[in-house]
């Protein structure tokens, strides 16, 4: 019997390599726009970028969540544009906050079943099934309100709720820290245990590691694939929350290409995107990378054109990095026999 | 080209692949207007044969003449080109093109850089026409029956002026009449002077059309006949008589109480009226050929496969099974047969396989995992089947062949279970990890487990099963006691079609 240390073990996690790596790019980023512009390294631009990167990190999560069973989701984006419109629109109706954020919550939960029934059940393509539901998330968006923004929240519950509303989303701190960072991290270690502690979480890797092969030992692949959606559902409906209180309305295109962002925080972080390995650790890393990229070329000077340029060469490279990874292991295989 | 004349000629044809010898100084001759029957058991050689003289493998030795030239080793385009076509048994087609985009596909008629459509679609409806095959040009593949399919692709090898055909169990999907058309179609070409190779198990069929055989056992040319001349009886007896060289563990135990029962099992077209039981103390082999529908058996009774009817009774219980949940649930277990592919998660580690099946042993009320009881429940499986790996945190996909199969075992007997099902779990294992598997199954027989062991390897049923249910096209065709069992009767089980076509003398219709 092999008993490892601790130590080793953690490192041998799989999945643990890309996450590392990621963290190893994202210092190397950081330091080397702080060197360009010290201001990087002040106290207000860290709190600043630990809260513009939890929205990423939590769109992340739910991505990662899908692209570990294989699948993609679409969706998350106009979930959290609907999720905002709805919350928003029910707020500027006088409905206290706590029942308008339950009604918003159910809501994005259908999408998040109907994403796992049609992937799940009827076997849809995940690219197509969660194409039709980003169409009718958005379209629900902007049916809620009569094809409008929503006024401020403010004018339906008060002032005073309204600003409790943004503060508790976006603008209040705690122990020094932007709220929406302690959301971001207390839904991080939850979806992170539940992914690598429980049963839930290995059903996940099994059906994209070969969906054949977990059915064949009972795994339920509808139920599983259901709940990979309903958590990617879940962070959208907090990413569109957040997005509320920070604009204190509803925007109808709120969330806009969230789902890629998703991608590119999963994917830089070694969640691969064709199922089956990566850990939230390195969905974490993904965001940050991403958030420090597009804060430090901010701080730069960089237009936002060159911005995306960058960011796109970074997600591209990621992917290549899998790539390559994946037919080294391959030719090494072929190479034994 | 004269009839009778001899077009192939193979002589002390060798090849090996790691660990195995394919074939062994095997000899071969085709005439000019003739069908031969390439005849053996599954693993004969037959099939390595035949990709030799259509280019797919190189031979490591031996000499092949083709058209009286000589050749060395053949691509699959040159052979193409000298007039050797093969017609697989799962077909090659593009499903969504049409029959003539089908039959050109990467020698398209072009003017200039514009495809030549007309041309195309007339050429392949002289081609159809001359063979009486009638088929529209232009109709989607797709969309077309499989008998039809197999057509276009004849008809596609004959526009590439194929001389040499060979046709790999041509007729295993195909209806009764489907058949008849088929050998009006191979009589046709026997008539212009092809010769044709022609590949099956079904021997009843042979005497409509078949000319001379050829019998291959373990990778060596036994013998060559014409069919008139030869008994099937003789036929069948080449085609086994092969030695048994390995030792088989045996062990005895008393014969309990019947554990497992399956009855009236229908599901689809490959498990028909299936009827078996297997007792406490007893392993019972499914002999049979590939494809004789054991695989889609295990599957049907596990649940992956829905059944139409029939019941399974499990210690006299009737259970209920609708999907695998419910077999592991009950107590019965299913390794498959593809490792890789329905076996493994080979990007999951080792730990992660073998837990996968029990979360539900090694979780609590939340679903938490226990990770001391995983490693205690994978520490105890790495030990007992003395899987070799440097660790249960390694890829699954890592492992050689053996360990990956003592895995898909391993998780399985993690967990108390009443009737394990084993499908060809040997299947490319080295010798020493067979026996292992072997000492597994004689295990699990002494403990009282009933063993259903699946098998296309005849000396191994032989030597490990205590009763063997022979299995062909679906339909239990007999049952022997293992110690009785000779390997002629297995094989003449394991071919008993159900006539497709009455004899010449009495043809239906």
């Amino acid at each position: 019997m092999n008993k490892q240390n601790p130590l080793k073990r953690i490192l041998s996690t799989r999945g643990m390599g890309g996450a590392l790596t990621a963290f190893a790019g994202l210092i190397v980023i950081y330091v080397a726009f702080g060197i360009i512009n010290p201001t990087v390294f002040s106290g207000q631009n860290i709190m600043n970028l630990l809260r513009s990167m939890s929205k990423y990190l939590l769109i992340g999560i739910g991505q990662s969540y899908i692209l570990i069973t294989g699948n993609i989701d679409l969706s998350i984006g106009s979930v959290a544009g609907m999720s905002a419109m709805i919350s928003a629109t029910l707020m500027t109706m006088g409905v206290h906050p706590v029942p308008a954020i339950l009604i918003t919550f159910l809501c994005c939960m259908v999408i998040g079943v109907l994403n796992g029934i049609l992937v799940g059940k009827w076997q849809l393509p995940p690219f197509i099934a969660t194409l039709g539901t980003m169409f009718v998330a958005r379209g629900v968006a902007y049916i809620v309100n009569g094809n409008r923004n929503t006024d401020a929240i403010a004018s339906g519950i008060g002032k005073e709720a309204g600003e409790t509303f943004q503060n508790f989303f976006y603008y209040g701190k705690t122990l020094g820290i932007y709220n929406t960072f302690w959301i971001a991290i207390v839904l991080f270690v939850v979806f992170f245990f539940l992914l690598s502690k429980t049963r839930t979480g290995r059903h996940i890797y099994a059906i994209g590691s070969n969906v054949e092969a977990a059915k064949l030992s009972g795994v339920s692949v509808l139920a599983t694939t259901t709940k990979a959606y309903l958590v990617s559902a879940f962070c959208s409906f907090v990413v569109g929350l957040i997005l509320c209180g920070q604009a204190g309305m509803g925007n109808m295109e709120a969330g806009n290409m969230y789902e890629m962002y998703g991608v590119a925080a999963g994917v830089i972080g070694g969640v691969s995107p064709l199922g089956g390995t990566g850990i939230l650790l390195g969905t974490l890393a993904g965001a940050a990378v991403w958030q420090t990229l597009e804060n430090g070329l901010n701080m730069v000077g960089a237009q936002v054109g060159i911005q995306r340029l960058v960011i796109g060469i970074i997600v591209a490279f990621a992917v290549l990095l899998d790539v390559v990874v994946r037919n080294g292991s391959f030719k090494k295989k072929k190479a034994d026999k | 080209m004269g009839m009778n004349e001899t077009i192939v000629s193979m002589e002390g044809i060798c090849k090996s692949f790691p660990g195995v010898k394919a074939l062994d100084h095997v000899r071969f001759d085709l005439r000019a207007g003739e069908v031969m029957a390439l005849l053996g058991e599954n693993g004969a050689g037959k099939s390595t044969l035949m990709k030799i003289l259509s280019g797919v493998y190189e031979r490591d030795k031996g000499r092949m003449e083709i058209f009286g030239k000589e050749y060395g080793n053949l691509t699959p385009k040159l052979a193409q080109e000298v007039g050797v076509a093969i017609i697989h048994q799962e077909l090659n087609m593009c499903k969504h093109l049409s029959v003539a985009e089908n039959m050109f596909l990467g020698r398209e008629r072009k003017k200039g850089v514009i495809l030549s459509n007309g041309e195309m679609e007339g050429e392949a409806k002289r081609i159809l026409d001359d063979l009486k095959i009638d088929l529209n040009p232009k109709q989607i593949v797709g969309e077309l029956p499989v008998s039809k399919q197999q057509m276009v692709e004849i008809a596609k090898a004959l526009s590439t002026n194929a001389r040499v055909l060979i046709m790999d169990e041509p007729t295993s999907a195909l209806t009764a009449r489907e058949i008849e058309d088929l050998f009006r179609i191979i009589k046709e070409l026997k008539s212009k002077g092809c010769g044709i190779v022609y590949i099956s198990h079904r021997l009843e069929e042979l005497q409509h059309i078949v000319d001379r055989v050829t019998i291959m056992r373990d990778g060596q040319y036994i013998t060559s006949m014409n069919f008139k001349d030869a008994a099937l009886d003789e036929i069948i007896a080449c085609m086994v008589g092969r030695e048994i060289k390995e030792k088989f563990p045996r062990v005895s135990c008393r014969k309990g109480k019947k554990v497992f029962e399956v009855r009236n099992l229908n599901a689809g077209r490959m498990v028909r009226d299936v009827n078996f039981s297997v007792y406490e103390g007893e392993i019972v082999g499914f002999a049979g050929l590939m494809g004789a529908g054991r695989t889609e058996t295990t599957r049907a009774i596990f649940g992956v496969d829905p059944k139409e009817s029939g019941e399974i009774i499990l210690d006299g219980k009737t259970v209920n099974i609708r999907k695998p949940k419910d077999a592991i649930q009950a107590g019965i277990v299913l390794a498959p047969e593809d490792r890789k592919k329905d076996g493994l998660c080979t990007k999951l580690s080792i730990r992660h396989n073998i837990a996968l099946p029990n979360l539900d042993l090694l979780c609590n009320k939340l679903g938490v995992v226990n990770s001391r009881k995983e490693d205690e429940m994978c520490d105890i499986t790495v030990q007992n089947l003395q899987i070799k790996t440097p660790g249960v945190e390694i890829n699954a996909a890592n492992l050689s062949g053996g360990n990956q199969q003592k895995v898909v075992v391993g998780k399985w007997l993690a967990r108390n279970s009443r009737v394990v099902i084993f499908d060809e779990p040997t299947r490319g294992i080295d010798v020493a990890a067979k026996v292992e598997i072997y000492n597994l199954m004689n295990e699990l027989k002494r403990q009282g487990i009933a063993v259903m062991f699946v098998s296309s390897e005849m000396p191994e049923v032989m030597g490990i099963a205590d009763r063997i249910i022979v299995m062909c096209d679906g339909r239990i065709t007999g049952e022997l006691m293992a110690e009785d069992a000779t390997q002629n009767e297995i094989l003449s089980l394991a071919t008993r079609f159900e006539k497709k076509i009455a004899d010449d003398s009495s043809k239906e219709d």
